[in-house]
């Protein structure tokens, strides 16, 4: 991946790491690695899925990758130029963040005028009130909120009005990637699928590319052109949307495939379903060698000697497996 | 045979198809518009404090108290060290009268026709007007704990912020700081220091001399040792906040640390910081008036409640007004403001909140 062109890529994330030091005694403290070694690209405009089960370290690549956290290790590139620590402040107004809880991303001390007009604050983005409160405006009925509800306090709002003040807080700088950070999971099924198509919508128009993360399949599939999988910090697969569906290699895909609930009974006896054993093994103690071992139907002893790395199977198709 | 019917893509675009729904009418998002009215947190939580018959009397009584101490001394023509004489001459009745009683030269004068002043509490052992020297007690028990509770404040506030605002090492070092000074026995380290501060503090300092060495030691060790606690809360409350979501999507679009601490941290802790200081303000005055009392408050002839209380002490059995009337007060006051307190944290404070 990384012998490609670079200026191809709008973001580029290479071998990122974080580690979480956690407390196990006095003064002595063991790595959590909640993101190991993930590597991936996005183009322009375009939405690359991640998925994985609850607390396989979604947020955190995403929150890495904007640097909310420090990165243990590895390097992120924004449009060929390095992302670090001193230099992030250039590239604030191009990334930008839509975050899981809709409840607690949202100051209840402000009004959504404030909420929504705080990237603008920042960034001086206005000349007057009346231009700032237009701006407002104009970003609330983007997202299809009411402008009139400018001067009301997040605490008034549902769900999914949240989650689209948090949209617009978002766009308000005009930004040319997004991380949305499973930006439906909190929502009601028949909300969901409209805040969806608003994501899409507003793709269309403003050419912004998205890391989409969920752990539905379902909703990530609809939205993405690429998926990426991940298990317990690591990436296991990735690989355009449909070939991944159509085509799924990694034995822990092949379960969240299988998993994904079918209300047709015909096609529920149709496939059988792969049932996962086992629990998610604790990421402060993980299995040697491939961390999907010790749930995988496919383990053999090499897999727990060596960890598998990502390999091309053809038309940029990744897969970390030994035996599949 | 479904096998084959079924193209394989289904599996995933089956259960929710966005494709399906339609926009929402005009009508039906009028519907969702219906939402509760529109109040700010802050008169929200002053309309529920009004309704609170105890914290609305506590405000009453404390401004009462306020306005008399400012007005008083206007009107009292007697110094709170002023051995009272009567036409320019001595008079040794005038000691320990009784509440709006006169001494012998005193009626003796109202029987010739001059108007004079009730002594509203009587007189003390040295013949002074006992009203008066309440009233500067009061004065200086308030402004002591107005001040050492300002002091608490603003040590606690910036103190717990840092430490929770920059986390990990930095707080874990600055948490064990505040668990040590925690366990130090506050009157010990009092005595301890008002001696120390009376060989070595200077004299002549202006502000040493306004206050005695005494009340200097009251406010060092109420700035040493009294601000822990708020520290402590506020770490907790910064902790808390920076583990919001709202907290991380403001370093998202680039905000500085200062941005953030004025825009979120302190308006989200603001509550708890009032409340606090509202209690601290009693147990500061509770602690001076202690002092006072063991004898190690203010210097005489300055009065406050706690040595009013300590000098009635010694006449307890036949003039008992003299404790009655300082004790009533620091009861008053301290429990208004704890009441008060009581009533704002009932009014303000989130976790309360439906
Ligand atoms: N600040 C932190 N300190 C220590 N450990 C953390 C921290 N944040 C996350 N973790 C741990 O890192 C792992 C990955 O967490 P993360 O929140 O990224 O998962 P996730 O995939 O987003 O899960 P979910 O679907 O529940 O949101 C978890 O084991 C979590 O306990
Ligand atoms: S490497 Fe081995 S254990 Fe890991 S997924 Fe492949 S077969 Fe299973
Ligand atoms: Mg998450």
């Amino acid at each position: 991946m990384s012998t490609e062109n670079k200026s191809e890529y709008l973001v580029e994330v290479r071998h990122l790491k974080e580690y979480f030091p956690v407390r196990t005694g006095f003064l002595k403290t063991i790595p959590l690695k909640a993101v190991d070694d993930v590597s991936f690209a996005i183009r322009p405009g375009e939405t690359l899925g991640l998925v994985g089960e609850s607390g396989c370290g979604k947020t955190t690549v995403g929150r890495t990758l904007m640097h909310l956290y420090k990165p243990t290790g590895g390097e992120i590139y924004f449009e060929g130029k390095q992302v670090t620590e001193k230099n992030i402040g250039e590239f604030r107004k191009d990334m930008q963040m839509v975050f899981q809880d809709p409840y607690s991303s949202l100051d209840p001390r402000m009004t959504v005028e404030d909420i929504i007009g705080e990237p603008l604050d920042v960034h001086k983005l206005y000349s007057s009130k009346e231009e700032r409160r237009e701006k407002v405006m104009e970003l609330m009925s983007l997202v299809g909120l009411n402008a009139e509800h400018a001067t009301r306090y997040v605490h008034e709002f549902s769900g999914g009005q949240r989650q689209r003040i948090g949209i617009a807080r978002a766009l308000a700088v005009n930004p040319k990637f997004i991380v949305c950070d499973e930006p439906v999971s909190a929502l009601d099924v028949s909300i969901q699928a409209q805040v969806i198509n608003m994501f899409e919508e507003l793709q269309e128009k403003l050419g912004v590319a998205y890391l989409f993360i969920a752990h539905d399949l379902l909703v990530v599939h609809h939205i993405s052109d690429r998926i990426a999988v991940m298990y317990l910090g690591r990436m296991v697969e990735m690989a355009d949307a449909d070939e991944l569906n159509e085509n799924p290699i990694h034995p822990y895909t092949l379960s969240l495939l299988s998993a994904v609930p079918v209300p047709d009974p015909r096609t529920a006896k149709a496939s059988q379903r792969i049932i996962l054993e086992g629990d998610v093994p604790s990421p402060l103690n993980m299995p040697s060698g491939c961390a999907f071992r010790t749930r995988c139907r496919y383990a053999t002893e090499k897999c727990a000697q060596e960890c598998p790395a990502l390999t091309d199977r053809g038309n940029g198709h990744m897969v970390a497996c030994w035996n599949r | 045979m479904s096998e084959i019917n079924m193209p394989k893509k289904n599996l995933l675009s089956m259960q929710i198809d966005p494709a399906k729904f339609e926009p929402a009418s005009e009508d039906e998002k009028r519907q969702a518009d219906v939402m509760s009215e529109s109040t700010s947190f802050f008169r929200d939580g002053m309309r529920k404090l009004m309704k609170n018959p105890l914290a609305v009397g506590s405000i009453i009584a404390l401004v009462l108290i306020i306005l008399l101490i400012l007005i008083a001394p206007k009107i009292v023509p007697y110094g709170y060290e002023e051995i009272i004489k009567v036409a320019g001459s001595k008079d040794k009745t005038i000691t320990n009268l009784a509440p709006f009683a006169w001494s012998e030269k005193e009626q003796a004068l109202i029987a010739s026709g001059t108007k004079l002043f009730p002594h509203i509490m009587g007189t003390d052992s040295l013949g002074r007007d006992y009203f008066i020297r309440v009233i500067y007690g009061t004065r200086v028990s308030l402004t002591v704990g107005l001040f050492a509770s300002i002091l608490v404040l603003i040590i606690g506030v910036l103190y717990g912020s840092i430490s929770g605002y920059r986390g990990g090492r930095t707080d874990m070092i600055m948490m064990r700081i505040v668990d040590i000074i925690y366990s130090l026995p506050d009157v010990l380290i009092i005595i301890l220091l008002s001696v120390v501060l009376n060989q070595t503090l200077n004299k002549s300092n202006p502000i040493v001399k306004l206050l005695g060495t005494n009340m200097v030691a009251i406010f060092i060790v109420f700035g040493l040792l009294y601000w822990v606690g708020m520290a402590r809360l506020v770490r907790g409350e910064v902790l808390k906040i920076k583990n919001n979501e709202y907290f991380l999507a403001a370093k998202a679009t680039g905000a500085s640390s200062w941005h953030i601490i004025k825009t979120h941290v302190i308006p989200n802790c603001i509550s708890v910081i009032i409340i606090t200081t509202a209690l601290q303000i009693p147990s500061s005055i509770f602690t001076e008036s202690f002092l006072s009392f063991m004898g190690m408050g203010v210097q005489a002839p300055m009065p406050s409640l706690g040595s009013l209380a300590n000098n009635a002490r010694a006449g307890l059995q036949s003039y008992p007004w003299q404790l009655i009337f300082p004790a009533m007060m620091i009861v008053i006051i301290v429990l208004a403001f704890n009441l008060l307190g009581d009533g704002l944290r009932d009014a303000f404070d989130p976790k309360l909140r439906r």
